[in-house]
């Protein structure tokens, strides 16, 4: 019997050890690491996919949509009905040269008012999670490595952001902040502060997933090891146990931008979203729906409400996926 | 057990006087205290006369004293008098608390037994064209905004079918005092709309959670000693199964009673929620203290329930 060797990449890191068993004459197996066997399974799942497709185009016509598109500022008063100031023709004024109609009132072209909106949507939904994940994945580590009272601190921590009414105090928040601050103004200002109120308020869910997480994974031989060898606790938590923590990160994460990108429309309908005309999908519809111009042209609503709930259905599609494919068992 | 309530509430008074404080700061680092006055000295207001009313509404003392001043009052069961209107607080929050509890009750009703009905369906029935629909169907409200599925709903059955459902109201909301009836009918859209957004998390947690507790051992074991499907499931599964989900009802029920401030907006019921976003275009600081006082209140004893109940449901967490 041929010895079998394995040998561990130390340069690879927890996260893709790297075995590699062979015997003579037969077929090399390689070994694969848990990212690669979580890409083999997401690649399977085609819903999934179809999710994480739509999410690749929806970056590309942010990125590059604007300049295929008509000027979305640009007034038709012609098709506009002027007695009920709303679009000519069936499903709001639809035509070729209008593929999604166009509004009441200004008759400005909605395809090119969905697309410049995309990225506003996606950008906030994106970087509020990134805010999240930072601050969780941060005091979750230290909660669930060191116990004891910093635990103790860092859990009422999230219990008060937890009990908080949090829409209370984004509306009360975004109200008191005037409109040129941090040498910020305008919509950039809005934004940022979109951004910072919505990151803010999400990072307990992500800090509970992972101080969890870190409760297990701290008991484990790997990180003895690390300790007799004589390394330190900033090392252990981030050069030994974040590695491992990548999974979760990216599951949640994932999860996390739908839930971001319909907050910020409910911000917007409550009317402390972004300011118009810039033309977010949350501000769309809260334009749709506050003046009641959806009863006599309902696509009004329809277009930027589909444009949300498609997108919103894509993250929760491909996240799905992924926490499938990292964790079959939940399946 | 005593020991473990008594650092459990205290805990939860910490995390209360927290809550306090940010949103009392947040009321005077923003333009409240001025805005106020403002508004009271009407346009021709001088300076002088903006004092003078600064003064009277005590917004002009140190901020400690103004905060002591709150929670002496607090603790007499006082919320404070609004200042526009001089009215209690405590009546407002008062006529506000039924239209939310009603709206609440009724849809955390239809929420559970929708979603924990589904979810189990899904995971006995695991894979089946059942359990296909209901995941579809929660992933459907799950990602849809909650004031999409209200308008759309209004929308539906009080605007384009109003000839054949002609007793669907727009909006508003009557007290169960005043006519039950009306109490019903003006409550089933916004049941519905609350309901259904919510429902989606408990369909997805109910079938996670039952079928990994039909993976366990001891239901193999009881299925071997010859129990029926049914009984195993009733019995043995769900009660384990509904260990989670009783927790998340708990919070989200404890969240939804301090005010469901889109519901509430979408169909003009004068709630605590729609009260609160009132009150915050007016800075009104009194009544938004009171109710972020009372909403946060509400999820600290909730989350003390849910401990509760978790050991009555456990008997393994009783232990420790």
């Amino acid at each position: 019997m041929a010895a079998v060797t394995v040998s561990v990449d130390p340069a690879a890191g927890h996260l893709e050890p790297e075995a590699t068993a062979t015997a003579p004459g037969a077929p090399v197996i390689e070994g694969r690491s848990l990212g690669q066997i979580a890409w083999r399974r997401l690649r399977r799942d085609k819903v999934a996919m179809a999710g994480g497709t739509f999410i690749a185009f929806l970056v590309v016509v942010s990125i590059i949509g604007p300049y295929f598109v008509q000027d979305p500022t640009v007034y038709h008063s012609s098709l506009i009905d002027p007695t009920f100031s709303r679009p000519i023709g069936p499903w709001g004024g639809i035509s070729l040269a209008h593929p999604f109609g166009v509004e009441p009132i200004t008759g400005r072209d909605m395809l090119a008012r969905i697309v410049d909106g995309a990225p506003y949507s996606l950008l906030i939904g994106f970087l509020s999670t990134v805010l999240a994940v930072v601050i969780g994945v941060f005091f979750g580590i230290i909660a669930g490595y060191f116990g004891g009272w910093t635990d103790s601190v860092i859990a009422r921590a999230m219990d008060v952001f937890l009990a908080f009414p949090l829409l209370v105090f984004a509306i009360a928040l975004v109200g008191v902040i005037p409109n040129s601050a941090f040498g910020m103004s305008g919509n950039q200002l809005r934004v940022a502060l979109l951004v910072f109120v919505i990151g803010f308020f999400a990072w307990p869910y992500m800090g509970r997933i992972i101080r969890g997480q870190v409760l297990s994974l701290r008991e484990r031989e790997f990180v003895d090891a690390a300790r007799s060898i004589g390394a330190r606790g900033p090392y252990i938590l981030f050069r030994e146990l974040l590695p491992n923590l990548v999974g979760p990160i990216l599951v949640y994460a994932t999860l996390l931008i739908p839930t971001n990108i319909l907050f910020e429309a409910a911000l917007d309908y409550l009317g402390v979203g972004l300011i118009p005309p810039t033309p977010s999908w949350g501000q769309m519809l809260s334009s749709a729906v506050s003046n009641g111009f959806y009863y006599i042209d309902p696509m009004f609503m329809i277009i930027p409400g589909l444009a949300i709930f498609i997108t919103v259905m894509a993250f929760n599609l491909f996240g799905d996926g992924l926490r499938d494919a990292f964790d079959p068992r939940t399946r | 057990m005593t020991r473990f309530l008594i650092r459990r509430i205290g805990q939860a008074i910490l995390v209360l006087f927290a809550a306090s404080i940010a949103v009392f700061l947040l009321f005077f680092v923003g333009p409240g205290p001025n805005q106020v006055a403002r508004t009271f000295a009407g346009r021709l207001g001088t300076p002088q006369r903006i004092l003078e009313i600064k003064h009277a509404l005590h917004l002009d003392q140190p901020l400690y004293l103004q905060y002591l001043h709150w929670v002496g009052n607090l603790l007499q069961g006082n919320l404070g008098f609004d200042y526009y209107k001089g009215q209690s607080v405590n009546t407002v929050v008062g006529q506000a608390l039924p239209a939310t509890v009603s709206l609440v009750i009724g849809a955390a009703i239809l929420w559970i037994a929708y979603g924990v009905f589904s979810g189990v369906v899904s995971a006995v029935r695991s894979r089946s064209l059942l359990d296909r629909g209901f995941t579809t169907a929660a992933l459907f409200f799950y990602s849809m905004p909650t004031f999409v599925l209200g308008y759309t709903l209004i929308f539906i059955f009080a605007y384009e079918l109003y000839r054949v459902t002609k007793f669907f109201p727009f909006s508003s909301y009557v007290p169960l005092t005043t006519d039950p009836w009306q109490w019903f009918v003006h409550l089933i859209l916004p049941w519905l709309t609350l309901a259904m957004v919510t429902a989606a998390a408990y369909t997805r947690l109910t079938r996670t959670s039952m079928l990994d507790v039909l993976g366990e051992d001891y239901i193999r074991t009881a299925r071997s000693k010859g129990m029926s499907e049914r009984r195993v499931i009733r019995v043995h599964g769900l009660r384990a199964a509904l260990t989670p989900v009783v927790t998340l009802a708990g919070l989200d029920i404890g969240t939804a009673l301090g005010g469901v401030i889109i519901t509430e907006q979408v169909f003009g019921i004068p709630g605590l929620g729609w009260t609160i976003v009132q009150a915050i275009g007016q800075q009104d600081l009194p009544i938004i203290m009171g109710i972020a006082i009372l909403a946060a209140t509400f999820v600290v004893v909730a989350n003390v329930i849910v401990d509760i109940m978790y050991a009555v449901l456990d008997p393994r967490v009783r232990l420790h």
